[in-house]
């Protein structure tokens, strides 16, 4: 019983984590109908910028939850300007060109920008330092910690300031004018590329504070971090239904419990030939099984292949 | 003239809906053998929807519709390819990069076989068969007149030559249907009324065209029945001088506020 | 003057351009040894295998217009496959003939079982699927040596066989016509043989009805299926065909190296592959095999020149060789796709188009000509 409920809480906190950065794949999905391959990019480059500030700043007397929001402030004004930098350079030249272009290219900026991190900060696992007082609070025979609240808390706020500034202000109107009818919202006077690059940015965004928790979270930043992390996330995205806000965050939980059962279980039940190992094989199975079943995703409408 | 009793398409209370909107409902009517039938109506009538559904890229909602005996109530596009219905496309939809030749070539693929097999060993059999389908795509080349642009890329044609190249490769499937959606569009007056006759010759062949067109006068001249849609119903039928002159119609026209 | 006059010293200059290349690649591998050295040889064999890959992906991704990710997967399928019936792993040793079917059949199975589900749905969801089957793949060949040591892990399988057709082994020199041929010129000729068969197989295909029904649904799904083509099966007879090459190209590879592990099937050599279909010419087999020469040889140079040229420059290697081989990928993917879509050899169709670009103006003075008369 403990074990379930153990396995729920991290499920819930990794999935938080899913959410925010599958909601990154599918607000540029929903506005230009195109995976961002280079979007868990994003996430690594966040965390490692966030290292660097605060490995810059530990020394001094600043306090650790002002170190915390700096690197935070940090990690998020860069990620803003990669996302920007990646729709002008990998999508925008290429908005007309045939589909498989723009996915291409946007494979070649995920290869440089990880091949430049390696390049920058080593092959090496970094220690990702415990800012906040990480004390462990019993729950039912389980344990959760003061950071991993902190992340499922952060993440339910900004999803939810995520909803109200798409549905209630003139940027969000504006964005799902764009989703809608590029054509269309162009003659009613929406700037489309300045919409299409504010929701690269957005994206983005959600991603350097994604990175950030998962380096809390686990104590660790990589080089390739990103990779596993991004493909899980659009799996998250898929299964809630690409396109959808509500989706993705539904998604995005639900893989985690899916990823923190199967691995907590899957030994057991197999008599120990599929142990926690094949963890990361679980989201990939969702991921197949959402496409047979299910293609439009559980809150995603039918979309159909436009005439 | 071929008898015009058989009926070739026959649609019954056909209905689709788009989320909350409503694109067809209730639409019923038939198409007889060797006919030329037009479908019109103001935008958004739901006429490019009727043509998707008989073509197998949208699914109906409601009702059915039989072709040449058969019925089909949801079907792949290919499946309805291969019973015989062809169509060109609103927005010319060519293979851009690919010659004019071989796109009708292309058009030729449901009714050849040739599999890995013949094309890795090129046998006896599988050597006729591309030489009966580059003789046929030259000579629809002809047919629609742009020989002379056999080997340049669809996209470089010019508008007309394009439109008319749908044409060859629609009828290069060796349709019993040709269904066209406003192949006229963007026509100057010397290529509509060589279309007009190219149709017409097409029908002579012995297959029955149907015809989405906004040019009322295209219509009126070469259709020998008409049906006109509005709000996703057809609101008349007849020939054409019976439909201009229909108040339900000229309603529709005007007094929706559409020219 | 007639036309034959002026066809004949083409034809001629056609046929002594083709004697020359023959000549070329038959002696290469003697060349390559005197001038640079046997390890040279090697990245020569290596080369023709990426070249066979690269062929086969081209038929995924520039003939139907298919992104695959993971196409490293059937290439790891086939060695594998050919690693553990082919060497002391589980103590067997099938000939070569038998392994290597199996090997490509397994890939194909692979393919169909991967492509089924996702090939009906839009092209972005095979590049995502194909991507995670890549990885996937590399896990489990990881972890399949516990409980039951399967592929023996991280480790990887080594001893294997060496390709043998009935008593011929490629494995040693040879003695032939009086030359001696070492272990790697053997391969050299077997891969040159099958690199001209999967060329020549790419060639047909190209133009034929299969190839023209992929080529339609590259350009437009849409319209290719209201023309009667079934889009999916076709599909998926391009995605199958992709991982069958995949497989065999896998098997050679296995008993050419001799030792696999899970590390030489990672995403980078996915990516890799990719670069060389699309920097070549996506679509044209001649730009492809240029991808491949090129993007097999030029890290080997960089591997050599990279790190003494920092040396000389900054004093000390800034810049492992490794990490500016993926750097130059990345860069060449996004460079190649913004300003030379058609690759550095495009492929005869798009020459054409190009040269129709200046036509472009020669074709309205027709049509004036023409309303004119």
């Amino acid at each position: 019983m403990e074990i379930l409920l153990q396995q729920i809480i991290n499920g819930l906190v990794q999935g938080s984590v899913y959410a925010l950065v599958a909601l990154g794949y599918t607000m540029v999905y929903g506005i230009l109908g195109l995976i961002n391959f280079a979007h868990g990019e994003v996430v690594m480059v966040g965390a490692m910028v966030a290292l660097v500030v605060i490995k810059a700043l530990l020394a001094s007397a600043l306090s650790p939850v002002l170190v915390l929001l700096l690197s935070l402030l940090a990690a998020v004004s860069v990620c803003m300007a990669l996302g920007y930098g990646i729709e002008r350079i990998a999508y925008r030249p290429l908005r007309h060109a045939p589909r498989l272009a723009p996915l291409i290219t946007a494979i070649g900026v995920s290869i440089v920008l990880q091949t430049l991190a390696m390049i920058i900060w080593g092959r090496e696992y970094h220690a990702f330092p415990q800012l906040l007082p990480n004390v462990a609070h019993s729950l039912g025979g389980a344990v959760i910690n003061e950071v991993q609240i902190a992340i499922v808390l952060v993440a339910v706020l900004v999803m939810l300031a995520l909803l109200l500034l798409v549905h209630r202000t003139r940027l969000g109107r504006a964005m799902r004018a764009v989703a809608e009818n590029p054509a269309a919202a162009a003659l009613m006077g929406v700037n489309i590329n300045g919409v299409i690059s504010t929701t690269f940015m957005l994206g983005s965004a959600l991603a350097a504070l994604a990175g950030i928790m998962v380096s809390a979270n686990y104590g660790i930043v990589h080089y390739y971090m990103g990779f596993m992390l991004g493909l899980k996330a659009f799996t998250a995205a898929v299964l809630g239904g690409i396109g959808n806000l509500r989706g993705a965050m539904l998604g995005g939980v639900m893989l985690g419990l899916i990823e923190s059962l199967g691995a907590g279980y899957s030994g057991e039940l197999t008599g120990g030939v599929f142990g926690s190992n094949y963890q990361d094989v679980f989201a990939f199975i969702v991921l197949i099984a959402v496409l047979i079943f299910r293609p439009s995703g559980l809150l995603g409408e039918r979309v159909a292949e436009r005439a | 003239m071929t008898p015009q009793s058989e009926i070739l398409l026959q649609l019954s209370g056909v209905g689709k809906h788009f989320g909350g909107l409503t694109a067809l409902s209730e639409v019923s009517l038939h198409i007889r053998r060797c006919e030329i039938y037009g479908l019109i109506g103001p935008n958004g009538a739901g006429k490019t929807t009727l043509f998707n559904i008989l073509t197998g890229l949208y699914q109906l909602d409601a009702g059915s519709f039989t072709f040449a005996g058969s019925s089909f109530a949801s079907c792949k596009p290919h499946l309805l390819a291969q019973a015989g219905i062809a169509r060109t496309f609103q927005n010319i939809r060519l293979f851009p990069n690919m010659t004019a030749l071989e796109n009708i070539m292309v058009g030729r693929h449901l009714r050849t076989h040739g599999g890995i097999w013949a094309a890795l060993t090129r046998h006896a059999a599988a050597r006729r068969e591309e030489q009966e389908i580059s003789q046929r795509a030259l000579e629809l080349l002809r047919y629609v007149g742009i020989n002379r642009s056999s080997h340049t890329l669809a996209k470089n044609l010019s508008y007309g030559e394009q439109r008319r190249l749908e044409i060859a490769r629609a009828l290069a499937t060796e349709p019993k249907l040709l269904a066209l959606d406003e192949p006229a569009a963007g026509m100057n007056a010397t290529e509509t009324a060589s279309l007009k006759v190219l149709l017409q010759t097409i029908r002579a062949s012995g297959i029955t065209v149907l015809l989405i067109e906004h040019d009322v006068k295209l219509i009126m001249g070469l259709c020998d029945r008409v049906a006109v849609l509005d709000y996703g119903k057809k609101i008349a039928e007849g020939v054409p001088a019976e439909v201009r002159n229909d108040p339900a119609v000229i309603a529709a026209y005007i007094g929706g506020g559409a020219a | 003057m007639n036309i034959r006059e002026i066809m004949r010293p083409n034809k001629r200059n056609a046929w002594l351009a083709f004697a020359a290349l023959a000549l070329l690649l038959l002696v290469l591998p003697f060349a390559t040894d005197a001038l640079l050295g046997r390890g040279w040889v090697r990245i020569v064999d290596f080369a023709l295998l990426y070249i066979m890959l690269a062929l086969g992906l081209n038929i995924v991704v520039g003939y139907a217009g298919l992104l695959d990710l993971g196409y490293v997967a059937f290439f790891a399928v086939g060695a594998y496959t050919y690693a553990l019936l082919s060497s002391p792993q589980f103590g067997l040793h099938l000939p070569f003939w038998i392994v290597l079917p199996i090997g490509a059949l397994l890939a194909c199975v692979f393919g169909a079982l991967l492509g089924a589900p996702t090939l009906k749905l839009r092209g972005d969801y095979l590049a995502i699927v194909t991507l995670g089957f890549g990885e996937i793949i590399r896990i489990f060949l990881n972890n399949l040596n516990a409980p039951i040591n399967i592929t023996n892990g991280p480790q990887g399988i080594s001893q294997i066989d060496a390709i043998r057709i009935a008593e011929f082994s490629f494995g040693r020199s040879h003695e032939l016509f009086g030359l001696t041929l070492p272990s790697v010129h053997l391969y050299y000729y077997l891969f040159l043989a099958l690199t001209l068969l999967v060329v020549f197989v790419s060639l047909r295909l190209q133009d034929s009805r299969i190839g023209r029904a992929w080529m339609a649904i590259r350009e437009d799904e849409v319209a290719a299926a209201a023309m009667g083509i079934n889009t999916r099966n076709i599909k998926l007879l391009a995605f199958a065909m992709g991982a069958t090459f995949g497989g065999v190209a896998g098997g050679l590879f296995a008993g050419f190296q001799g030792f696999v592990s899970p590390e030489s099937f990672s995403l980078m050599e996915s990516i890799m592959i990719l670069c060389m279909v699309v920097l070549g010419g996506m679509g044209n087999i001649g730009g492809v095999v240029l991808g491949g020469v090129l993007l097999v040889v030029l890290p080997e140079a960089l591997r050599n020149g990279a790190g003494p040229a920092q040396q000389a420059l900054f004093g000390n290697t800034l810049i492992d060789p490794e990490s500016l081989r993926m750097l130059l990928f990345g860069v060449a993917l996004i460079v190649v796709m913004l300003w030379r879509p058609a690759g550095l050899w495009p492929s005869s169709q798009r020459q054409r188009e190009l040269e129709a670009q200046d036509g472009a103006a020669q074709q309205e003075q027709d049509t004036v000509y023409d309303a004119s008369k």
